[in-house]
């Protein structure tokens, strides 16, 4: 620098001071400036945008945490519970909050044992929810390892054991078909529920009575407004608005009744349905074999399930709701109404069985049950014999159309509306149906056999009783219903539902409903009747009828039917009611395997009705009449053999080309020797009086 | 004898330097008020732990001890002591490169009985630096005289980019370019050197660490991730806005109470003093600020030497800048960066680096011109 010797000369102090001013002076004003801006930023965040950030505030810290209400219980018709709520433990974990999740959860497994399936399920709901939320890692603990957790608690910085209610079903297997159970909510379940409503909830209906009625069981979430950190751990209760509990559902089911029933099928498979013939409510429900409800609630491991699955008698298979069975002979008292309230019968209308029926111009033979035929029967003798040839003219005379017409106001056909989710429908056979079915025409032989209730006919059980307890209730039928009543609270009384009346004039000329109903008492009273054994001794008439027939879900069945003998091929079946003058219950039963109806079914019954009505051993009426009406119709069918099948074969036509689908449809396969699907007797008359029935069992077929 | 005649000479000299001088009584009460309320604030901002309170007092009682020392020591011996403290600093610098610790970045030195940041002490030593450096020289500065100053300011920046922590190197950089404003650099120069800064920021972004980058995106779109990089800006102007006219009340700040605002005992004390306080609450802060701020500014004007003059009003200006950065940062103006509210917000170094450099100010106003 040129000015290096006289530097200091040069620097002007007051030059300098003087410059310095005018730049602080400069600063200070931009200072204040930049002060001002400041402070305006702070005025339009605080002042101007306050409201919208309270908010944000108070959304930060208030945070609406749903409570989920307790869930309503299931009882029977006395207030018996079939399903409470229990205070169960589980295992939390909040994963934010564990320093390594993997590590802590090796270390918890020391303390609490879960399976792989338990970690895995966690792991999923880990990827799938944020890291703050607690997460439910082992449901239902036991005591045992609640009080070990207490123990080691210091070492698992955010685990936690949370008390919480659990779904219980106090009566295991009895009602697992009638109640069903719930099940945690699945992304499946998401779609149909109100995200609002089931905030909080965990398990939702998945079967039964739990799902039908879901709404009323769920109750009304409530909501609690808390104050949180930034963890979301809860400081304190600001507000709170309980929940409403669900309400409680009244089945019409006496636990009792459903008791005695599955006491009475005695271990088989099968199913049995009871109704209140005066409002078709369902008074047992049973469906055998059946399993542990309780196994669902906490979510049923692999494992189990496929056993389930795989158990013989298929226990998750509802037979009650679900499982389609040929009608058989059950069908006849229908279709004799069909015939009187149509005008084809007259009440005093009688034929002559000759043991073999024949469409006039055709040559394919149909069978009696009994060789040689049943002699002059009328009507009444005509149940109580359950004599085919009857029916079978019977059926010609009214042809499939009207047939179909008349059975389906009993119900058959279509989903009787019981409130049970995944009923069957069953099928009452036409000309439509098997258009639409099998683009196919309906042949007049189809009319035969469809007229003792075979062929192309399946009838749920539920749809039996149903239509069972019309003929019972005089004609007016009810959609039947398991839910009798429902209870907001144990404060306000139940809140019975009405019963629905489906039909009430099914029959119009009362004599005509009145002549069926002797016939079906003739079934169990008279000498002829072929459920005759069963009703001895009763305290009570009974009406009823028998039906054998095959099960028509043999595709399912794992065993072919080949190698089963004859009688285990058959569903037997019965459907009833009593007391005959002034029925209060009307029931359906089959035992599948069970060899023929009056030797499995009708003895069900027996018992079940005595469990309704009181056992009682002074079955004198019905003896004496028994014997009166042995003497009457002088049946002297004792030494009645066995049809051999064999024998009959030539006879035997397979019908129109349309038969074919005899594998199907094994009731109009012919009794062949090798073919395999053999038909199966479908009645067993009670011959003399209190005969030893296995003996005397002949087999009723057409040919 | 010699000893004793030695330690005759030491005290003679000592009471000379440490001549009782004048305090500026209304600077002094503004550091004491704001020293007062930073106790209040950590108390409710740190989830009332006597703990911090104490230690933060702690830190202030050291930081008035060494203010009222300072204020003792003539600007002519701070300007003599100036070469050798800022090869301190540099030295420290590298001595954190080398031995430092501190999370993600190194800054911090532990000398066992304390731990500080290096990086704090340059913010001082680098305007008294270049306040020496200028003292002798004519102003306003020569080309060269620039360029000097210009490589005085290089040198630490430098070393704290790496660190790295870039917040503090643009806090000593401007600390530097006030100086060479306040030194009279020419329109002309500062328009070039504007000019030039703007041109290299595409550069800068080439060099720029990943979380660096992240806190530019986050301060441009602050709302794109509200639960990661933005969260502390949203909760941050969230606890302010709410904070209203008058504010919740000390000690009731959800926002900081429930924890929802990050680093709220130290970078965000503001945001938590201002959700307690309001908006009357911030202006009357920011009043007691801009009157420190102005009145550091007057007492450089008065300074005796050039000297004084160009350091003291390096410290106004440094500290101005500290509560702008930060405020800028509390409101969403500027991105989230390490800037700690001068005096207020908790912690010990940059309290005692304040006081310290508010001691040399004292010892400037009592040594003022006549």
């Amino acid at each position: 620098m040129a000015g290096l010797r006289k530097r200091t000369p040069i620097k002007d102090q007051q030059a300098e001071s003087a410059l310095f001013l005018r730049r602080a002076l400069l600063s200070l004003a931009l200072i204040l400036l930049v002060f001002g801006v400041l402070l305006g930023r702070f005025f339009e965040l605080m002042v101007l945008r306050h409201d919208e950030y309270a908010a944000r505030s108070e959304r930060n810290r208030v945070k609406l945490q749903p409570l989920p209400p307790a869930r309503g219980l299931i009882l029977d018709r006395h207030g018996e519970i079939l399903a409470d709520n229990r205070l169960a433990y589980r295992l939390e974990v909040v994963p934010e909050r564990t320093a390594d999740l993997a590590a802590t959860l090796d270390e918890l497994a020391q303390v609490i044992a879960f399976d792989a399936d338990e970690r895995s399920r966690f792991l999923e709901l880990v990827a799938a929810r944020r890291r703050f939320q607690s997460l439910p890692l082992k449901l239902r603990l036991s005591e045992a390892e609640v009080a070990r957790f207490a123990l080691e608690r210091y070492r698992f910085p955010g685990v936690d054991v949370v008390p919480y209610l659990t779904r219980h079903y106090p009566q295991g297997e009895l009602f697992a078909h009638v109640v069903g159970y719930v099940g945690r909510i699945d992304p499946a379940d998401l779609g149909g529920l109100d995200a609002r409503r089931y905030a909080g909830t965990t398990h939702v209906g998945k079967t039964g009575i739990e799902r039908t009625y879901e709404d009323a069981l769920h109750g009304e979430v409530g909501y609690e407004k808390v104050e949180t950190n930034a963890e979301g751990r809860v400081l304190r209760v600001l507000e709170r608005t309980p929940p409403r509990a669900g309400e409680a559902v009244y089945l019409a089911i006496d636990a009792g009744l459903q008791r005695a029933t599955a006491a009475a099928m005695a271990g088989q498979t099968g199913a049995a349905v009871a109704i209140d013939p005066a409002s078709g409510e369902i008074l047992a429900f049973v469906s055998l074999p059946s399993y542990d409800a309780n196994l669902f609630v906490s979510g049923i491991s692999r494992r189990d399930y496929q056993a389930l699955l795989e158990a013989p008698g298929r226990p998750l298979f509802n037979r009650a709701l679900q499982g389609g069975y040929e009608p058989g002979s059950t069908l006849k008292p229908f279709m004799a109404l069909a015939g009187l309230e149509l005008g084809v019968r007259s009440v005093d209308y009688t034929i002559v069985s000759t043991g073999e029926f024949r469409i006039p111009g055709q040559d394919i033979g149909f069978r009696d049950w009994r060789r040689g035929g049943h002699g002059r029967v009328d009507l009444v003798e005509s149940l109580a014999q359950s004599v085919n040839s009857y029916y079978y003219q019977l059926a010609l005379d009214l042809g499939i159309d009207r047939m179909h017409g008349y059975l389906s106001r009993f119900g058959f056909g279509a989903p009787t509306g019981v409130d049970l989710a995944g009923e069957a429908a069953g099928i009452l056979p036409s000309r439509e149906w098997k258009r639409a079915r099998f683009n196919q025409p309906w042949y007049p032989g189809e009319t035969v056999i469809a007229g003792i209730g075979q062929g192309y006919n399946v009838a749920t059980l539920l749809q039996l009783a149903s239509a069972t307890a019309a003929i019972a209730a005089g004609g007016r039928r009810f959609r039947p219903r398991l839910a009798h009543a429902l209870r907001a609270s144990f404060d306000v009384p139940p809140r019975p539902l009405p019963p629905e009346l489906l039909d009430p004039r099914l029959v119009r000329d009362p004599a005509h409903l009145a002549l069926v109903q002797r016939g079906l008492v003739a079934v169990m009273h008279s000498p002829t009747g072929t459920a005759r054994a069963v009703a001895a001794g009763a305290a009570y008439r009974i009406a009823g009828k028998t039906g054998t027939a095959q099960r028509v879900s043999r595709r399912r069945d794992t065993d072919a039917p080949q190698t089963l003998r004859e009688g285990q091929r058959n569903q037997a079946l019965f459907i009833g009611y009593a007391p005959a003058e002034a029925p209060t219950i009307a029931i359906a039963v089959v035992v599948e395997q069970g060899g023929s109806g009056s030797q499995a079914a009708a003895p069900v019954a027996r018992r079940i009705l005595d469990a309704w009505l009181g056992a009682g051993e002074s079955g004198e009426g019905s003896a004496d009449e028994g014997g009166r009406q042995e003497d009457r119709s002088g049946t002297g069918d004792r030494g009645l053999g066995r049809i051999d099948s064999a024998l009959r074969q030539p006879e035997t036509i397979e019908g129109p080309g349309e038969m074919s689908g005899a594998a199907e449809h094994p009731a109009n396969a012919p009794q062949p020797p090798v073919p395999s699907p053999a038909p199966a007797p479908t009645e067993l008359p009670a011959p003399g009086p209190a005969p030893p029935m296995q003996t005397q069992a002949p087999r009723e077929r057409m040919p | 004898m010699t000893l004793e005649s030695r330690l005759r000479w030491w005290l003679q000299r000592a009471l000379q330097t440490f001549a009782p001088t004048a305090v500026d009584l209304p600077l002094l009460l503004a550091l004491l008020a704001l020293s007062g309320l930073s106790l209040a604030v950590v108390w409710s901002a740190g989830g009332q732990d006597p703990d911090m309170v104490w230690k933060q007092a702690a830190r202030f009682g050291l930081g008035f001890v060494l203010l009222a020392v300072c204020m003792r020591i003539p600007p002519g011996t701070w300007r003599r002591w100036t070469p050798w403290f800022y090869a301190l600093c540099l030295l420290l610098l590298l001595a954190v490169l080398l031995l430092g610790e501190g999370k993600g970045a190194q800054r911090w030195l532990n000398l066992g009985f304390l731990r500080f940041q290096p990086s704090e002490l340059c913010k001082l030593g680098l305007p008294m630096m270049l306040a020496w450096h200028f003292h002798e020289r004519v102003l306003p500065p020569s080309p060269s005289a620039l360029f000097t100053a210009l490589v005085l300011i290089a040198l630490p920046a430098a070393l704290i980019v790496v660190q790295p922590d870039l917040g503090t190197a643009v806090l000593v950089v401007g600390s530097g370019l006030f100086v060479i404003f306040l030194a009279g650099l020419s329109w002309w120069w500062i328009a070039g050197i504007g000019a030039l800064a703007g041109a290299s920021l595409p550069v800068l972004w080439q060099f720029m660490h990943d979380y660096q980058k992240q806190r530019v995106y986050q301060f441009l779109a602050p709302d794109s991730d509200p639960l990661g990089s933005g969260w502390q800006t949203i909760q941050s102007k969230i606890a302010v806005g709410s904070g209203g006219w008058s504010g919740k009340g000390w000690t009731h700040g959800t926002q900081s109470q429930l924890e929802f605002l990050p680093e709220r005992h130290t970078d965000f004390v503001l945001a938590v003093y201002s959700e307690e306080f309001g908006w009357i609450g911030v202006a009357l802060l920011m009043l007691v600020y801009a009157f420190v701020v102005g009145r550091a500014l007057w007492i450089a004007a008065n300074a005796r030497d050039g000297y004084s003059r160009l350091l003291g009003g390096a410290i106004a200006m440094t500290f101005f800048v500290y509560v702008f950065v930060n405020s800028a940062m509390i409101t969403g103006l500027m991105p989230v960066k390490g800037v700690p509210l001068p005096l207020i917000s908790y912690g010990g170094t940059s309290a005692v680096s304040l006081l310290v450099a508010f001691g040399i100010l004292m010892s400037i106003h009592a040594h003022r011109r006549a």
